[in-house]
């Protein structure tokens, strides 16, 4: 489980780049700015300079093709500084749909744009408040010309920037995925900001038509495949949230004083602290292995990032909330930044199945 | 020159018994050697006489105390092979996880050279007095004294939790050797020979019934002055040291509490009955939580592990390991106990095949306070990993 020497080296240097172009200060300026795209544009074609939006990408579409493990580490470091970014919608989510399911006109057009940072696709999954990939009511008619799309999604991450939508619909109920422009007539979005700012599209899809080569080969299967990867992408990001609260929580807690002591010399609290670090510690290894089980297209990935996705989830969740409270009255204010990841971590252990919905999904698959 | 793996699988292939091959069903498998000890088979003896003229029992040791002074890397191999076959460890003792290691470090020549072969041929076993009815967690306000009397120590006093003290030969332990000095920096660290007059043992009866744990006595015992390991006073230093070496045994396999086979399959029997989903779903729930943490602490386990080997120490992060795995396990004894329902809760006068999970959940209860308290762990945790200050 030990990371390469290349693993090591695009982490230390995400790190630094992502702290010195992306800092919270970004963040709250965006914020404040209500941009409506919802991350920095300037900051999306850093990522796309130093490769990361091709992060997935074969190296013959003008991709780094780092794996997942690669993917996660960029995500983690994101995180940490609330880095907003088209990372996992196109750089993760789509692109690995197109590199698998797209035909090779697909791949030759849209995976070079990717990875350049100059185009922006939104996934387009769910249609109900809770991920259910499983129900889709969304339906493709077969037409003389290709496809007929008639539908809803909701929660479509960056849908509001997208220049285009990789749907999942029903025909004669077989799912699969297609891809349609944004200027496609039919197709409308309401922009959507959710709790951390990060913005989402609801989508309606009026009987938009389709060429018949949107349509991307893989059907069902693919979709579970694309999910796996945003869920172990997703994994390593509330990672990074966690173990980024977790530090800034040990330093206030090493300064602050109260009954002329420092509060971090308080047993009740180290105890906390303590099991706090054993859970982010376990939902790390459980998240690098889960990716590392993928990349290496092992039977039982699919086990591994249900594991790994519920784990991260309900550590990212329940760390930053008790972080909030070992800060005490501050941990409440908008202007101190703990706050923050408490939000991203909700949002984030949400997205693509929460930690019941993984769990159940844990249960079944080991046949209970 | 690396270990020539053929030549090593032709002879384990050559030297194993078929019975050795087979698995370890309980603990009357389990070859602990010692002057007493009764081989369960010829087999047994056999194996453990082979391995031993090896140096295969402590592969890693130096080949002068019994050892065959093979890297970790070569030890690995040794392992690995032994696995392909199934076999048994020839030999498993407190000497071998625990003392070996400190006399290595902190022993003498000759202390070395009489004891260390000893446990390396299963001719000597030993036990670890280092708890007292009143220093559990503060381990070091320990009160068995050990007075100089010129050639020899006299040591009085009580220990506890001695697991094996009444089939052990020898005994290593903890002593006060200066009541005036600081609590840690008046202790030894004493090897006394259980057949010394004044020593005596009293097995300790569990919640869960039969136990290896006992109490030891000592009353006037007269110890040479050779039996001092390292020098005098400084005792701590040598136990420190053997706990955090204990608590990475614990989760470098020595106990498998980061294993959730057995609940998984407990839950898959129970599911296969129902029709093939468990019919409960909070209790279905709980058991799904129990297995994703349990899959995420055991691959904590292993980076930490592949960590270690990579670039240094465990260290500190024994005590993540070890809180963890015993939290855990009592965990999923809790989940085994809900899944058997009434079933589990039979429990026949001596222990018995009726008795055994109601006697294993038990059990699991002292998982989180031998070898250091869950509490002391989440104290290391927070002193030594994340430097919170003590006041």
């Amino acid at each position: 489980m030990l990371l390469t020497e290349e693993q090591r080296l695009l982490r230390d240097s995400a790190r630094a780049a992502i702290a010195a172009k992306a800092p919270i200060a970004l963040w709250r300026k965006l914020r404040a700015e209500n941009d409506e795209a919802g991350y920095s544009r300037d900051f999306w074609r850093a990522c796309a300079e130093a490769g990361w939006a091709g992060v997935l990408i074969p190296e013959a579409y003008g991709g780094l093709d780092f794996g997942l493990v690669g993917a996660g580490l960029i995500a983690r470091e994101m995180a940490r500084t609330l880095a907003a970014s088209p990372f996992l919608s196109t750089a993760v989510l789509v692109a690995s749909a197109v590199k698998v399911g797209g035909s090779d006109a697909q791949k030759a057009f849209w995976l070079p744009r990717i990875a350049a940072g100059e185009a922006v696709i939104s996934l387009g999954v769910d249609e109900e408040p809770r991920h259910d990939p499983a129900r889709i009511g969304a339906t493709a008619a077969e037409t003389p010309q290709g496809w007929r799309l008639n539908g809803a999604k909701i929660c479509v991450l960056d849908g509001a920037a997208a220049d285009a939508f990789l749907v999942a619909a029903k025909t004669d109920g077989e799912t699969a995925l297609y891809l349609v422009e944004a200027k496609a007539r039919g197709l409308s979005r309401t922009p959507r900001r959710l709790v951390d700012d990060r913005r989402v599209a609801t989508l309606r899809l009026d009987n938009v038509e389709a060429r018949r080569e949107a349509k991307l080969a893989g059907g069902a299967a693919l979709i579970e495949q694309i999910l796996d990867a945003g869920r172990g992408v997703l994994a390593a990001s509330l990672c990074g949230v966690a173990e980024e609260a977790f530090a800034r929580t040990l330093a206030y807690l090493k300064q602050r004083k109260q009954f002329d002591r420092t509060i971090g010399s308080f047993q009740a609290l180290q105890h906390r602290v303590a099991i706090m670090h054993v859970n982010i510690e376990n939902a790390w290894s459980a998240t690098l292995k889960a990716l590392q089980t993928l990349d290496s297209g092992a039977a039982d990935a699919p086990l591994q990032i249900a594991m790994a996705k519920a784990k991260a989830g309900e550590v990212g969740r329940t760390a930053t909330a008790e972080c909030l409270q070992l800060h005490g009255g501050i941990g409440m204010t908008d202007e101190f930044d703990i706050g923050l990841f408490l939000k991203k971590a909700r949002v984030e252990a949400e997205l693509l199945g929460d930690p019941a919905y993984h769990a159940d999904r844990v249960a079944a698959m080991l046949g209970y | 020159m690396a270990i020539d793996r053929r030549e090593l699988r032709e002879w384990l292939e050559a030297n194993c018994p078929a019975e050795m091959r087979q698995p370890i069903r309980g603990d009357e498998d389990i070859c602990w050697g010692g002057r007493h000890f009764v081989f369960q088979s010829p087999a047994q003896k056999l194996w453990l006489e082979r391995m031993a003229a090896r140096g295969f029992t402590v592969p890693t040791w130096p080949k002068d105390y019994g050892g065959a002074g093979l890297t970790p890397e070569d030890a690995a191999v040794l392992g690995d092979e032994m696995r392909r076959i199934h076999a048994r460890p020839p030999l498993t003792s407190f000497g071998i996880s625990m003392l070996g290691p400190a006399l290595l470090k902190f022993g003498n020549e000759e202390q070395k050279r009489r004891h260390l072969t000893r446990i390396a041929r299963g001719e000597i076993r030993w036990c670890q007095g280092y708890s007292e009815p009143g220093a559990g967690s503060d381990l070091a306000s320990l009160r068995t004294r050990a007075e100089d009397r010129g050639d020899h120590f006299l040591v009085n006093g009580q220990k506890i939790w001695t697991s094996y003290a009444d089939k052990a030969d020898w005994i290593f332990c903890l002593a006060r050797t200066d009541p005036t000095a600081k609590k840690h920096d008046g202790i030894s660290f004493l090897l006394i020979d259980m057949a010394s007059k004044g020593v005596s043992t009293k097995p300790i009866v569990l919640i869960s019934g039969k136990s290896p744990f006992c109490e030891t006595f000592f009353d006037n015992v007269e110890v040479p002055k050779e039996n001092l390991v390292g020098k005098l006073n400084r005792g701590w230093d040598i136990a420190k040291y053997l706990l955090t070496h204990e608590r990475g045994a614990i989760s470098g396999g020595g106990l498998n509490v980061f294993d959730n086979e057995a609940l998984d399959k407990a839950a898959r029997a129970a599911a296969k009955a129902a029709g093939g989903r468990l019919p409960d779903p909070v209790l279905r729930a709980d058991i799904a939580r129990a297995a994703i943490d349990s899959y995420a602490a055991a691959a904590t386990v292993q980076r930490y592990m592949q960590e270690a080997t990579a670039g240094g120490e465990l260290g500190a992060r024994s005590a993540v390991l070890k809180y963890d795995g015993a939290e855990l396990n009592k965990r999923r004894y809790e989940l085994l106990m809900s899944l058997a329902g009434a079933e589990g809760l039979t429990f026949d006068g001596n222990f018995g095949p009726e008795s055994e999970l109601a006697q294993r959940w038990l059990r699991s209860k002292g998982n989180s306070i031998e070898g250091g308290t869950s509490e002391i762990m989440l104290d290391i945790v927070a002193k030594r990993i994340l430097e919170l200050p003590s006041e």
